[in-house]
């Protein structure tokens, strides 16, 4: 990329979060040598998210501990932060980001790096609810902290059994507060993993002394004298200090919908990570895009996909030939549990269990359609994880029964189809 | 605190000081080139991979056993590779030479 091509142009990106700050950094060493200018309505420097239900919780750290780039770092790349500013509006026409005090930026590249945030459902009571939080910015979490540390023998209700409910439950279970999980499927996690997961983490909570109770719909939420009280449509009551809501996000799509922009579920964009108009981009947990391994279009909310489109649409802008073609991973930790995930399950028709023999709470769990492997869920098993990644980049066919059986060795040669 | 020397891709050499933390955490806040730390240091992306120079693994110790498994992932490594994730910045670390991975 040539100086003379860019120099006088400008790249403005809203969101500053996982996707908008990696952006920013590649597109600087892709050579980009316009101006840089990130722009979020979070006013603090962005931060590491999926710690904020992990061990950033149960820490003390500040959040000085837990950021993406030191403030030097964006002095150096000379990458301009307008943090706790909102954008109103995207002109497509005259090429402008119109900011909340009515002030405009130019910009020859947009890229939409929204995200997404947290659902808050529509159950009475929920807006006078005390000590109601979500979980998703540091702010959430510094409220959270704050409950825990004023109040003895807290007593926490969460609502949703995903993964950031039970992240939360077991942080604030280590913090000393008697947790209880309200999940409205049949099981935990139901939307994502197979029931032998379900039934796992089941009882890893249940052996950490945090109750786990499924088929609870939340219908109200009644607050007397400071004491909230969370009814279910079966009629049980749960008394709460503090409640925590984890039942999933809303895509922020709502400026790239006003300005016309394609849109289904979430923002939709090509390979390249380019939305329906060429000079805008969008990245992250707020796109809907194609997977080339699983041939369908998807949105997904992870740090992987966040930092991949960043560095697809970096490369894009700065000219270079370039594909999105990533294998989704994710990860969680709880209590002393980690597990990583690889590829995608949905559609799987058969699922295939190996335990190690001899190493307790360490397993995986490997989805199929047929005899193709869709993805791996590792428990205490990172060997599982990267044998899953290989598989599935490869596109190996796996011998199923060698896979079940706990005392074949546990090596690639093994598991892969002769 | 502990001086610890990175060799870039690029040959290049950035010599940086910490006194605590991670050394993955030393090398993104100062912007070595090759060492993401995506997943903020829980050994979980494998995107901090250092070759440690063979006379510097007796301070830096070798990797653990998640380490090991994790660093499969990539084919650039052998028995100097260490996640740096997983290195603490301690005085005993003092002087170590890391090579970042392709």
């Amino acid at each position: 990329m040539s100086e003379s091509k860019n120099s006088d142009q400008s790249c403005v990106v809203i969101g500053a979060s996982h996707a908008g700050v990696n952006f920013a950094f590649v597109l600087r060493r892709e050579g980009w040598q316009g101006s840089i200018t990130l722009i979020d309505i979070d006013p603090i420097l962005p931060y590491h998210r999926p710690p904020l239900s992990k061990a950033y919780l149960t820490s003390e750290d500040g959040i000085e501990k837990n950021l993406l780039k030191s403030e030097e770092s964006y002095k150096k790349e000379n990458i301009e932060l307008k943090l706790g500013v909102w954008v109103d509006a995207i002109d497509r026409e005259n090429k402008k980001v119109v900011l909340a005090d009515g002030t405009t930026l130019d910009y020859d590249k947009l890229v939409i790096a929204t995200g997404a945030r947290p659902i808050m459902p529509p159950i009475p009571g929920l807006d006078t609810a005390k000590n109601l939080f979500p979980l998703r910015s540091a702010a959430d979490v510094a409220n959270i902290r704050k409950t825990v540390v004023e109040n003895e023998a807290l007593k926490v209700v969460v609502i949703g059994g995903g993964y950031i409910g039970l992240e939360t439950a077991a942080s604030l279970k280590k913090l000393g507060a008697s947790v209880t999980v309200l999940e409205r499927e049949s099981r935990i996690l139901a939307r994502v993993t197979a029931p032998e997961m379900s039934v796992f983490f089941q009882k890893l909570h249940a052996d950490n002394d945090v109750a786990v109770l499924t088929e609870k719909n939340v219908i109200s939420i009644e607050n007397n004298q400071n004491k909230n009280t969370v009814v279910c449509s079966d009629g049980t009551r749960y008394e709460a200090d503090m409640i925590v809501v984890g039942v999933g996000i809303h895509v922020n799509k709502e400026l790239a919908e006003k300005a016309g922009l394609m849109i289904e579920n979430g923002i939709q964009v090509n390979e390249m990570a380019q939305t329906s108009d060429p000079s805008i981009y969008a990245i992250g947990d707020c796109t809907f895009h194609h997977n080339i391994h699983y041939n369908r279009h998807i949105r997904l909310e992870s740090v992987q996909n966040a930092v991949d489109q960043a560095k697809i649409a970096a490369a894009a802008i700065a000219g270079k030939e370039c594909c999105y073609n990533a294998i989704p991973w994710f990860w969680s930790d709880q209590y002393d549990v980690k597990l990583q995930m690889v590829g995608l399950s949905e559609g799987y028709d058969e699922v295939v269990v190996r335990e190690e023999a001899d190493k307790p709470n360490c397993f995986s769990v490997w989805y199929f359609k047929g005899d193709t492997l869709l993805s791996v869920d590792a428990v205490n098993n990172a060997k599982a994880y990267v044998y899953g990644t290989k598989f599935i980049k490869g596109g190996e066919k796996i011998d199923k029964k060698k896979l079940s059986d706990p005392t074949a060795e546990f090596k690639p040669a093994n598991l892969i189809a002769q | 605190m502990a001086k610890i020397t990175f060799i870039t891709s690029d040959e290049e050499t950035i010599t940086l000081e910490g006194a605590s933390g991670s050394v993955m955490a030393l090398a993104v806040d100062n912007g070595v080139p090759g060492i993401d730390g995506d997943c903020g240091g829980v050994c979980s992306c494998a995107t901090c991979h250092v070759h440690v120079a063979p006379e510097d693994m007796e301070k830096t110790g070798s990797a653990s056993e998640i380490e090991t498994d994790m660093l499969e992932l990539d084919d650039n490594a052998d028995e100097y590779s260490r996640l740096c994730c997983q290195i603490d910045i301690t005085d005993a670390i003092d002087g170590v030479v890391l090579k970042v991975a392709k």
